[in-house]
């Protein structure tokens, strides 16, 4: 399996704000009007992020939510690894 | 269908990568076949209006997303209960056949029942055209 080039060390940028880049610092936190206006609701655009992942035959890479757009996407949050339901 | 599965919890990686040889590897032949998402911290679930502060986890929160990147649908539930992946895969279903043809799909329309065509001359006779 050839290690992804991100391997494990870069961050991932986490929420994306408009205009797209690197406008949020690795380690902040968007300030709460920014979060607001960012929430996600349905008819409205999807809120763009970056993050690390797993994926399975290819170890670990940065996912991007908007690399996916022209395809329907079906994102799922759950609790934790490990938990039981 | 056509859809890219994307699953995100607040856990690591790192912590995903043993899960999945660990157990999901022996309840799915081959693991999971969809990207593992880490939002450490809950920035993304926080954006996402699911993330509970207090337990520092995402709670079950879903989200269908369509190719103009328009979020049709979401559903969130506590953690104590799972979801149900065939109401789920209805609701896809049902979002790509309005997109294809422009009709709308009644309460717990199926694919191949009848969908209906907004307009004047259907107002006061639904009744006509759709018998749950």
């Amino acid at each position: 399996m050839p290690e992804a080039k991100d391997g494990c060390v870069k961050p991932a940028r986490g929420p994306m704000l408009k205009p797209t880049g690197p406008t949020v610092p690795p380690t902040g936190t968007p300030a709460a009007e920014e979060v607001r206006a960012m929430v996600a609701r349905v008819g409205q655009e999807a809120p763009d992020f970056e993050a690390n992942a797993y994926v399975a035959e290819g170890g670990f890479k940065t996912v991007r939510l908007s690399e996916y757009k022209g395809r329907w996407i079906v994102l799922c949050f759950y609790p934790g690894d490990f938990t039981f339901v | 269908m056509d859809v890219v599965v994307l699953a995100m919890s607040t856990d690591s990686r790192f912590v995903h990568k043993i899960w999945q040889e660990a157990e999901l590897a022996k309840m799915v032949k081959g693991g999971v076949p969809f990207p593992m998402l880490s939002d450490a911290g809950g920035r993304i679930g926080t954006i996402y209006g699911i993330y509970d502060e207090a337990a520092g986890v995402d709670i079950r929160g879903r989200f269908i997303i369509d190719p103009d990147f328009v979020v049709r649908a979401m559903e969130v539930l506590t953690p104590e209960v799972g979801r149900n992946p065939d109401e789920l895969i209805r609701q896809v279903k049902a979002f790509q056949h309005v997109r294809k043809t422009g009709e709308v799909t009644p309460s717990g329309w199926q694919p191949g029942q009848t969908t209906l065509k907004p307009g004047p001359a259907l107002v006061g006779k639904v009744w006509e055209v759709w018998k749950p």
